[in-house]
């Protein structure tokens, strides 16, 4: 079965500049690599899998061509894991707001 | 036609004339010189017409809302008889979560009027995600290139974040990896739409911010009788802080000290592929804020109408750490959850502030959203996976790209001083190298003066110590 079908949403890769395409003055490890992208959209090719070339339409209906490198591309940035150096700083906070009060109230 | 990246460079002038709409040869008044003003008014809407193409879709009128717990515990660490108020606007209640929606929606509405069918911006931030939002208003199509990755497709939440709010308002995302080349794809998608630049640097996007100033000066006038003493303004690229210093100027507010606070990041290079993921800030730090006081017309348009050192009267730079724990105090004392990038000034204001009088005034000009990605315990498990060591501690261990000290309780946080005076001599030297061989005149004198908002005679000693004979 195909990684993806004609309308799906996909993931391309494109390869824009390789690196001796790179202008000069980068710092090396910059240098050193492509310069690549990825862009999404409606696959226009009838079936495809990964790795191969393939059109898509983005969502402002271009058409644009490149790598099939993800079928139905998801967002995985979250809310991350708790920090134990910021889970204690509200109640730090609000019992030095309190003493300050405190300390406030005494003066008067 | 050549698209390799010498071949659209050399295209560069003609491809920005087409598609910003300005002739920006018609400004230039010698190789240093330009008419400011006469390149801001080129767009020809007033303070006043920006402010009904804000209210049109929804943009500005954000509130102003003063933070009294956090006046009170700053209060708590003052010298006697210090500890100005801290009001804060409320910017995340614009459309897309930002001030940059005010920075953009002129541009956008500008764009619609001179018949252009879509815009095109380069923005990793939330710049991007306010272009998408009001061109979604206005029917225009959007295309945004932000640098995202890395070259082992790892990506800053706040970035991948940013993604999906594009994508969300319908724009065509394009996710680059590190590199300068960024303004070499933009001149490609110009060319091949004939988009409009929505850059972050035109005129009609400084109007926009000039509101925001306006606004600030006018509800805390109205409010408390007079206007802020202070106000602080995270700086990036300079719109921020020159938008809000004009609207300051324009509502009769003339006295107010503008402070620019960035996030420290000295020592980390902003094109390298190996320090990209080793920040937690994606902007408002100094990896964009130094460079373009020294240089502003380092962007995607022949002269940058964002000019920081035109307006700001200090700048002042303040840790990571202090910032993720400015970001709880908001949250836990004024139950106001925003997102960390947009606190760097109020991180900045709780130094300040205890240099003011109790009677004084000092307003924090921004807030933003906050999301998944957009939020410190999501930085701070991506500094941690990227081998940035945290701990709770003094801030003044803070290593940009190393260590990440959170402050053990609030009298910690303070401000970095750095000379601004330093920054106006290297703004003067830098113009001097770029226009290498051409001998300054009077015109240049007196515009360089205006544009690092210092004097004549500041000019000429820098000119001298430069070793450069200006014409006589």
């Amino acid at each position: 079965m195909a990684d993806a079908k004609r309308g799906e949403l996909v993931q391309i890769h494109k390869i824009i500049l390789e690196p001796d395409q790179r202008p000069d003055g980068l710092p090396s490890p910059t240098k050193s690599v492509p310069y690549e992208c990825w862009i999404k959209g409606f696959l226009i090719d009838e079936e495809a899998n990964i790795g191969d070339d393939v059109k898509i339409e983005t969502f402002i209906g271009r058409e644009i061509s490149g790598t099939l490198y993800q079928a139905n591309p998801t967002y995985d940035h979250n809310f991350g894991e708790p920090q134990k150096e910021l889970l204690s700083i509200g109640n730090e906070v609000k019992k030095a707001l309190e003493k300050s009060q405190n300390d406030n109230e005494e003066k008067i | 036609m050549d698209m390799s990246y010498s071949g659209i460079m050399a295209r560069k002038k003609e491809i920005l004339r087409r598609t910003t709409g300005i002739d920006y040869e018609k400004f230039e008044t010698s190789p240093i010189a330009f008419d400011y003003e006469g390149l801001m008014n080129s767009c020809e809407y007033s303070l006043e017409d920006a402010q009904r193409v804000l209210e049109e879709t929804g943009v500005g009128k954000t509130p102003l809302v003063e933070l009294k717990n956090i006046t009170k515990l700053v209060r708590s660490t003052s010298p006697p008889g210090k500890g100005g108020r801290i009001f804060i606007k409320d910017e995340a209640a614009n459309p897309s979560g930002s001030f940059k929606d005010r920075r953009t929606a002129l541009s956008v509405y500008h764009a619609k009027k001179l018949g252009y069918k879509g815009v095109v911006t380069a923005s990793s931030g939330n710049y991007g995600a306010a272009v998408a939002s009001q061109a979604a208003k206005r029917g225009l199509k959007t295309i945004i290139l932000q640098e995202v990755y890395d070259s082992r497709k790892v990506g800053q939440p706040e970035i991948l974040e940013k993604t999906r709010a594009c994508e969300a308002y319908g724009a065509e995302v394009w996710q680059l990896t590190v590199g300068p080349e960024l303004f070499y794809i933009m001149l490609r998608v110009l060319e091949e739409t004939g988009f409009f630049s929505a850059s972050l640097y035109i005129p009609t996007g400084i109007t926009g911010i000039e509101t925001l100033g306006y606004e600030l000066a006018q509800q805390t006038f109205e409010r408390e009788g007079r206007f802020p003493d202070m106000v602080a303004v995270t700086h990036a690229g300079g719109g921020n802080v020159t938008g809000t210093a004009r609207g300051l100027k324009k509502a009769g507010s003339h006295d107010t000290v503008v402070v620019g606070v960035s996030v420290d990041l000295r020592g980390l290079h902003m094109a390298s592929d190996l320090d990209f993921n080793r920040k937690s800030f994606t902007t408002g730090h100094t990896g964009f804020g130094i460079p373009f006081l020294t240089w502003p017309d380092r962007t995607d348009v022949p002269r940058n109408c964002a000019r920081g050192l035109r307006y700001l009267d200090r700048y002042v730079l303040i840790s990571q750490g202090e910032v993720f724990y400015t970001t709880e105090l908001l949250a836990k004392l004024e139950g106001m959850e925003r997102g960390p990038a947009g606190n760097t000034s109020l991180a900045g204001a709780i130094s300040l502030a205890r240099e003011l009088d109790r009677d004084q005034i000092l307003v924090v000009q921004e807030t933003e959203y906050t999301a998944a990605g957009k939020l410190p315990s999501s930085q701070l498990t991506f500094a941690k996976a990227n081998g940035i060591e945290l701990r709770r501690g003094n801030p003044k261990e803070n290593v940009p790209g190393k260590t990440i000290v959170i402050p053990e309780s609030v009298d910690q946080i303070e401000v970095e001083e750095f000379d601004i005076e330093k920054i106006r001599y290297s703004y003067i030297e830098h113009v001097m190298k770029m226009t290498d061989g051409h001998v300054p005149i009077q015109e240049d004198i007196v515009f360089l003066a205006e544009d690092s908002k210092s004097s004549f005679d500041f000019v000429r000693e820098t000119m001298k110590s430069l070793n450069v004979k200006a014409a006589s």
